[in-house]
């Protein structure tokens, strides 16, 4: 008799619906299950809200203002935000609206980019060096020496090298962050490089991409996930760490780091200039702290902070 | 004791090494030639060729790495076009005020962050641990040159009750020292208090599910004996491993507060020589300082081996 049949000649028992649901729930996809979660923490709420604001700001900044965030307009000097100006204006009378738009615009560029280079060349290292122990070594210790600098100092050197520009920031923070993820993903890869499951595919006669691709891989994602969205918090940070010592994008690009260190000068005739972007900068990397502690209480229980 | 030590001093060799070959690869990745981009657009011919043999650029590469390697274990890493000052001398004079705004900060993180998570994981899901992790929260969230630069704001300028900026040695007065760093000391420490309330506070939860405390309390030892010397002395074991990372972070962290409040220190010193182009003066400084981190994460690793006797164990 089917569930169906049942409710046609008996009244409705809520304690079977209930299984009935919980069934149908555990058939979904674990992926499904894992967003539920994710959307029952609370912090993890706040996270995408608050990150949320930033990559509207960032993605809709064309359609959100038209004025050229480089504009100057010498007879509207620091306006205190208004209707008229939003967030004011600074020592040039260029819109710190536009600017701080296009600002969250340059920054999310950075940090997915910086992201997209992690989980990329992190991943490749991190499994190669976990998977093969021949190679573990010598890679580990170059690892472990690129660890050594502090992250910062290192960023500085190598921009000092390439040059200040966008796209180098990008490659100096990836340089200092790649280890770290590498790191992260061999960790995980060890462990699981053990299990009877991999030992029963290699038994079978998989080839070694097939068994780090569909079977280790896979295993591995949720640290690697992790990780990531506090790299991007960190990566936007540097950036603007960078910017704000005139060692990132060159002026005028509008980064929040740029527009900080122009408005230094004026900071207590006009403290906005400094302020909006720093609030901004601090709701992001807020947003995406709190993402990071969400994820890590959903998909990697062992590392729980929040208890 | 004295076999952990030598064997972990051996181990940093391979880093050591490899840390001072990238140091001197990074010279050789600026695109084009070093010298040009040292000299400007409107340096002469001879002007450039006296840069090259400056550097030592004008030699074959395997020469130049010689080199290299004989001015390390020379204790000579060249002079800064900057300053026209031996780049090791130049890093020494600034090295101690770094290290006393480093430690300052790293008192106040310790206190701060040990004090705040020790409280929120005893008062667990009360208002004083959702208050204090949603400090820790916005700690590690805030930047710390905003932060300096609201306190320059409210404390310098508004109240007047803190200097702007500026360094006074503490050999000189240390009480203007003491004025001259606790700003940029706080906003330095903000991050690393962060992390450490969150690492505190998860460590001794875990610990106080453990069922030695359930036994101490079940015995009838009073509350703050189980806390103080059960709970706290073995949560402090796993805490001590992240004091370098706390220390690696604290010295990130000066660049941008030296640069914010003019402290004149490594970060200073080496933000200005990357402005200036003055690539010795990078290379000697981001090796130095990376040395010293070395040294201080074996000491770490040292500490650790001596409060944890399983490791010494293991290790035997």
């Amino acid at each position: 008799m089917t569930a169906s049949d049942a409710s046609l000649d008996a009244p409705l028992d809520i304690a079977e619906l209930e299984e009935e649901l919980e069934i149908a729930e555990a058939r979904q996809s674990p992926w499904r299950m894992t967003v539920v979660r994710l959307f029952r923490h609370r912090l993890f709420r706040w996270g995408l809200f608050l990150f949320g604001i930033i990559i509207i700001a960032g993605v809709l900044a064309p359609l959100l203002t038209d004025i050229s965030p480089n504009k100057i307009s010498m007879r509207a000097k620091f306006e205190t935000p208004s209707l008229e100006h939003l967030f004011g204006t600074d020592n040039f009378g260029r819109s710190l609206w536009s600017r701080t738009l296009w600002g969250a615009q340059l920054s999310l560029i950075i940090g997915s980019s910086v992201v997209v280079l992690n989980a990329i060349f992190g991943t490749l290292l991190g499994a190669v060096s976990g998977y093969f122990r021949r190679l573990d070594n010598p890679l580990m210790r170059m690892n472990d020496a690129l660890m050594a600098f502090p992250a910062i100092l290192l960023a500085i050197a190598v921009t000092a090298v390439l040059g200040p520009s966008t796209i180098n920031v990008i490659l100096a923070l990836s340089v200092v962050y790649i280890p770290r993820t590498a790191r992260i993903v061999r960790s995980s890869v060890i462990v699981l490089r053990e299990l009877e499951y991999v030992q029963a595919a290699i038994a079978a006669g998989a080839g070694h991409s097939r068994i780090l691709l569909r079977h280790i891989l896979p295993n591995a994602l949720a640290p690697l996930i992790v990780q990531l969205s506090f790299l991007f918090a960190y990566a936007v940070l540097a950036e603007a760490t960078l910017s704000f010592l005139g060692l990132g994008a060159v002026p005028p690009t509008p980064t929040w780091g740029n527009i900080m260190a122009e408005g230094r000068q004026y900071m207590v005739e006009a403290p906005w200039i400094i302020s909006i972007p720093g609030v901004a900068l601090m709701i992001t990397v807020m947003g995406l702290n709190l993402l990071g502690d969400g994820l890590r209480d959903v998909l990697d229980p062992r590392l729980r902070i929040q208890q | 004791m004295t076999g952990i030590i030598v064997r972990r001093l051996l181990g940093a060799l391979p880093v050591l090494l490899l840390v001072s070959l990238i140091t001197f690869g990074l010279l050789r990745l600026i695109p084009g030639d070093p010298s040009a981009v040292i000299g400007g657009p409107s340096a002469t011919a001879e002007q450039l060729e006296q840069i090259r043999i400056n550097l030592g650029l004008n030699e074959p590469l395997p020469m130049q790495l010689v080199h290299w390697y004989a001015g390390l274990f020379q204790g000579d890493l060249g002079r800064s076009l900057l300053l026209g000052q031996p780049v090791v001398k130049a890093t020494f004079e600034r090295l101690p005020v770094t290290l006393g705004l480093a430690f300052y900060a790293l008192i106040i993180t310790l206190i701060v962050g040990l004090l705040s998570g020790i409280i929120a994981a005893l008062r667990q899901n009360t208002w004083i641990d959702q208050l204090s992790m949603m400090t820790a929260m916005l700690g590690i969230s805030v930047p710390n040159f905003f932060l300096g630069l609201l306190g320059i704001i409210f404390f310098a300028v508004k109240l007047g009750w803190l200097p702007t900026g500026g360094y006074v040695p503490f050999s000189e007065d240390p009480w203007q020292w003491f004025r001259s760093v606790t700003m940029p000391a706080i906003s330095l420490a903000m991050l690393q208090m962060g992390l450490l309330a969150r690492i505190t506070r998860s460590t001794m939860l875990e610990v106080l599910r453990q069922d030695y405390i359930r036994t101490a309390r079940a015995k009838g030892l009073p509350g703050r004996q189980v806390v103080l010397k059960h709970a706290l002395a073995n949560a402090l074991i796993p805490i001590t491993t992240i004091i370098g990372i706390i220390v690696s972070l604290l010295i990130s962290g000066s660049v941008v507060i030296e640069m914010l409040f003019s402290i004149p220190g490594i970060g200073q010193l080496l933000t200005q020589a990357v402005l200036n182009r003055d690539y010795p003066m990078v290379q000697g400084g981001l090796l130095l300082t990376t040395v010293f981190l070395v040294l201080v994460n074996i000491f770490v690793d040292i500490l650790y081996a001596f409060l944890d006797p399983r490791v010494r164990y293991d290790s035997k």
